[in-house]
């Protein structure tokens, strides 16, 4: 007999909490369950080397939803940032650094109407971006066969863009499906700027700036910065974990119970109904409602299985394109590393390797034929300026995004791990002469190995690929982009549904509106 | 599918002929042949109308080797059977076949066809259009296995009310015990002969699978017993005509396959093929199950109806009006019945037409020495076949 009242929720991401937290405080009986000893998913900070601390998947805080950050009181519930509006430096092996403060740029070498351009491309992109961030807390309409408030949504949809005006709009829909190398080409002369503004293009995709999708990639990513993300570029205080402490507390404070180290096997079936799940240990966990964390894939065709779908569903299910192509490099350092050109006041600010637009292509070249990038392009924190609890006196954690390294390496992984580093190390000696003495503990996170650590299948930061045939109202798949799966009482409420990835929360938040919405409607 | 037509040679034959064509061929003196698939058929062999009055008569031999064919085994099969179908497979017991419909998430018909569950677990699935490709992709995530096997498996029909004595005349003893959908296995020629009693006709009937090393031995076993017994090839039109009073649909004809549907008013589901009852919900999933169950909710837009058409004129793709005003659908299959003396037709009309008191009536254009006519024909809805015979279901089958 199924337990109707009980709400599971496979997953203690950040977007798992979020939903609980929803749903409890909507008086609901909530349950989360999280396979690993420590809640927050992807959005955790946890110890790699003695003493050093780091955050081991996302480093930076850039997509946090205001919406839940105020309902969620996620403030009060212990939210603090050690910096926020980061800076971000294009670091040079030759010249000075460019730093970009928002749409102002100082320092590096500029051509002649680059900051002019660069204060038009802001605007633009941002007001663009902001069409996207409307979306977020957002239900993404249904297209057909839909009732009136479908037509409501897609006409919301609508409206979002073509109040950009026409001009705005016409620029908008030229360029949403495009590669942002192309654009960036349009609009400025400066080699070391346009890298640095294809990089943020790309970060955690399995794009390269001369792939279509990536002017969406970055609008999405700019979305949180159109939208007032709390903090704007920011680092919390005591790493990414703590937005994920704060959301745990938020959902304990309203009722819902979360447990750790509780591994679900499968998710268990009463007929054509969810009826609960069955944890790795043998304990069965009755409930009328499931909502997987979990990424697309693995809810569906692992915790489910493929034969309680449909053929068609399956097989997009299957094809939801969702390999990761970005590496995550921990280095543990005995002092601050000092940057070619760069004052050492600036060394925690957002640090991008990325001379130019094409060193990012090249590096995405070698890692489509599956081996990892030569010289990969970087994006570098260095939080333990700005906070002191995540390395011993004096020391520092380097926390980098790296791109590119293919899930599935021609060479072994412990063989493409080595490469990689040792490719990472003399890209960050070339910028930062003898760092590589410093180093006294390193860790090299392959997709494969983000894939086993953060249980999402490819290893991709964001469940899967951001690109227009992956979002809004087709996003996770066609048919099943509204949190409902097509099995009775199964939700998905991770990045691998619209709004998608990034520590954003809007996909727990919609996903537990859709859990009330339908209980209204049964 | 054989290793000789994976090799880079297989594109110089553009058309198969069966393993039985050193036969057909001689008997079609007509020398009609279409292209079914990969092969080269009969549409007539001396008489069209002979052909057909065998069927009903006597018997009659339609070589259906070219039908797509699929060897389904593994640990799985069943449950990928009923994933895949919409009736419940477990039902099927071994040495039993039945007639079913899949459908695609939409709960549209891909295709009709049949399943043998030859031995324990072992499935034959037979098919009018090519489906390897969607048996696979619907096999993600079972342990299955697929083989297209149309090439190995030789196939003719043997139907009408003298075929039962025939086949116990080349030594299939006891096969008048087969009841209807039953299959049973009879030495021949040093092989096996498979013999299911199906068929396309709606009569007393068998079809017959065999080895393709052992066709040609069959067909002249068939012959020369069934001699005495009024036996005849058959082409395509005799059995298209059977096949219209028995009331059978067909792919590509009746209904358009879901996945080859361009509009999405054309395929039709289960219900709107008047195939309901081949759809168990009680099976908590299958394809095209919640969008049926949604279907069964909201109602059908489409209903096939059999009708019974005043005149002798067949009303082939005719439009059917209600009360010669509007239209309401067109007929899909049509022909004059032989056997019900009647001019009788297969129809999709739109919801809520095709009740038995709705006054429908169909617009037929007919040419005679170049000239086109029309006529507005009465139409009556017939439930069930145009033609059935007891001797169709009689268990054990009569010798007549």
């Amino acid at each position: 007999m199924t337990d109707h009242k009980r709400i599971l929720i496979v997953g203690g991401g950040h977007n798992g909490l979020v939903c609980a937290a929803y749903l409890a405080r909507a008086g609901r009986e909530v349950l989360v369950l999280e396979a690993a000893e420590r809640l927050g998913g992807a959005a955790i900070t946890r110890s790699f080397a003695p003493g050093f601390s780091v955050s081991a998947c996302a480093h930076l805080s850039y997509l946090l939803d205001a919406q839940i950050h105020r309902e969620l009181k996620l403030a009060t519930h212990g939210l603090k940032w050690a910096h926020s509006n980061l800076r971000t430096v294009a670091l040079a092996a030759e010249g000075e650094p460019l730093v970009l403060n928002g749409a102002q740029v100082e320092g590096g070498k500029l051509g002649h109407d680059d900051a002019d351009a660069l204060v038009a491309y802001r605007r633009r992109m941002l007001r663009f971006a902001q069409v996207l961030g409307r979306q977020h807390n957002r239900r993404p309409p249904r297209i057909a066969g839909g009732g009136r408030e479908e037509v409501i949504g897609a006409a919301k949809l609508g409206f979002d863009i073509r109040r950009l005006g026409r001009d705005s709009m016409r620029e908008f829909l030229r360029i949403a499906g495009i590669n942002i190398y192309d654009v960036l080409e349009e609009l400025f002369e400066s080699p070391q700027l346009k890298g640095a503004l294809a990089l943020d293009a790309v970060l955690g995709t399995n794009l390269a700036p001369r792939s279509n999708n990536s002017v969406l990639a970055l609008l999405h990513r700019l979305s949180g910065e159109a939208m007032d993300a709390p903090g704007g570029l920011a680092l919390p205080a005591g790493g990414m974990g703590a937005i994920s402490d704060a959301l745990a507390h938020a959902a304990r404070a309203s009722g819902a119970t979360l447990r750790t180290g509780a591994a679900v096997k499968r998710i268990t079936l009463d007929g054509d109904h969810v009826s609960g799940v069955e944890l790795e240990n043998g304990e069965q966990i009755a409930a009328g409602v499931v909502v997987s964390n979990a990424d697309p894939a693995r809810t569906l065709l692992q915790l489910v299985g493929a034969r309680h779908f449909e053929t068609g569903f399956v097989h997009r299910v299957r094809h939801f394109r969702a390999k990761g192509m970005a590496a995550k490099l921990h280095l543990a350092l005995s002092g601050l590393p000092t940057f070619k050109g760069l004052q050492a006041s600036l060394a925690g600010e957002r640090l991008l390797v990325a001379p130019d637009a094409a060193y990012i292509e090249r590096a995405f070249d070698r890692a489509k034929y599956g081996q990892c990038s030569p010289e990969p392009a970087l994006e570098i924190t260095i939080p333990s300026v700005h906070d002191a609890s995540l390395a011993p006196q004096g020391k520092h954690v380097l926390s980098a995004i790296v791109l590119y390294a293919p899930f599935d390496p021609r060479a072994s992984g412990d063989v493409a791990r080595s490469e990689l580093m040792e490719n990472c190390l003399q890209v960050l000696e070339r910028h930062a002469p003898g760092l590589r003495q410093q180093v006294v503990a390193s860790e090299l996170l392959l997709p494969a190995d983000i894939e086993q650590e953060f249980r999402i299948s490819g290893g991709h930061w964001h469940h899967g690929e951001l690109a227009l045939d992956q979002l809004l109202m087709l996003r996770p798949v066609p048919g099943a982009a509204q949190y409902a799966m097509p099995l009775d009482g199964l939700y998905l409420c991770g990045a691998g549904c619209h709004p998608g990835g990034g520590v954003m929360g809007s996909a727990g938040r919609n996903a537990a509106q859709a859990v009330l919405k339908s209980e209204r409607a049964a | 599918m054989k290793p000789e037509m994976l090799v880079k040679e297989h594109y110089r034959t553009a058309v198969y002929q069966t393993p039985f064509h050193p036969r057909t061929s001689q008997l079609n003196v007509l020398n009609e042949w279409h292209r079914w698939k990969d092969y080269t058929i009969a549409d007539a062999y001396f008489d069209e109308a002979l052909e057909y009055a065998a069927i009903r008569n006597a018997c009659a031999v339609f070589d259906l080797t070219p039908m797509t064919k699929h060897r389904i085994t593994g640990p799985d099969a069943l449950a990928f059977l009923n994933r895949l179908i919409t009736r419940d497979i477990a039902k099927i017991k071994p040495g039993r076949v039945g007639y079913c419909v899949w459908c695609d998430d939409g709960g549209k018909v891909i295709d009709d066809g049949t399943v043998f569950h030859m031995r324990p677990g072992d499935y034959r699935l037979c098919s009018q259009e090519r489906q390897l490709d969607w048996l696979t992709r619907s096999a993600y995530g079972f342990d299955v296995s697929i083989v297209e096997d149309t090439h190995d498996v030789c196939g003719v029909a043997l139907q009408g009310p003298t075929s039962c004595a025939v086949l116990k005349g080349i030594g299939c003893s006891g096969v008048e015990k087969l009841s209807p959908f039953a299959i049973g296995w009879y030495p021949f020629a040093g092989g096996e002969l498979m013999v299911s009693r199906t068929g396309y006709t709606g009569d007393l009937g068998y079809e017959l699978w065999i080895d393709p090393e052992r066709a040609v031995a069959l067909w002249d076993a068939l012959f020369c017993v069934g001699a005495a017994h009024g036996i005849r090839p058959m082409g395509t039109h005799a059995l298209e005509v059977s096949r219209i009073e028995a009331g059978f649909i067909q792919a590509q004809v009746d209904f358009m396959p879901a996945d080859q549907a361009i509009h999405q008013d054309r395929a039709r589901s289960p219900f709107e093929l008047d195939l309901g009852r081949l759809v168990d919900f009680s099976k908590p999933n299958f394809n095209g199950r919640r969008a049926l169950l949604e279907e069964q909710k909201r109602g059908s837009r489409y209903r096939l109806v059999r009708l019974d058409i005043e005149g002798n004129k067949p009303a082939r793709s005719a439009y059917i009006y209600d009360r010669k005003r509007t239209v309401v659908g067109t007929v899909t299959s049509a022909e004059w019945s032989p056997s019900a003396k009647a001019n009788i037709a297969l129809a999709s009309l739109q919801m809520p037409w095709g009740l038995p008191d709705d006054e429908l009536w169909a617009e037929i254009y007919y040419q005679r020495e170049l000239k086109w006519s029309k006529v507005m024909a009465r139409c009556r809805v017939v439930p069930g076949a145009f033609y059935d015979p007891p001797r169709r279901r009689a268990t054990p089958a009569a010798d007549f």
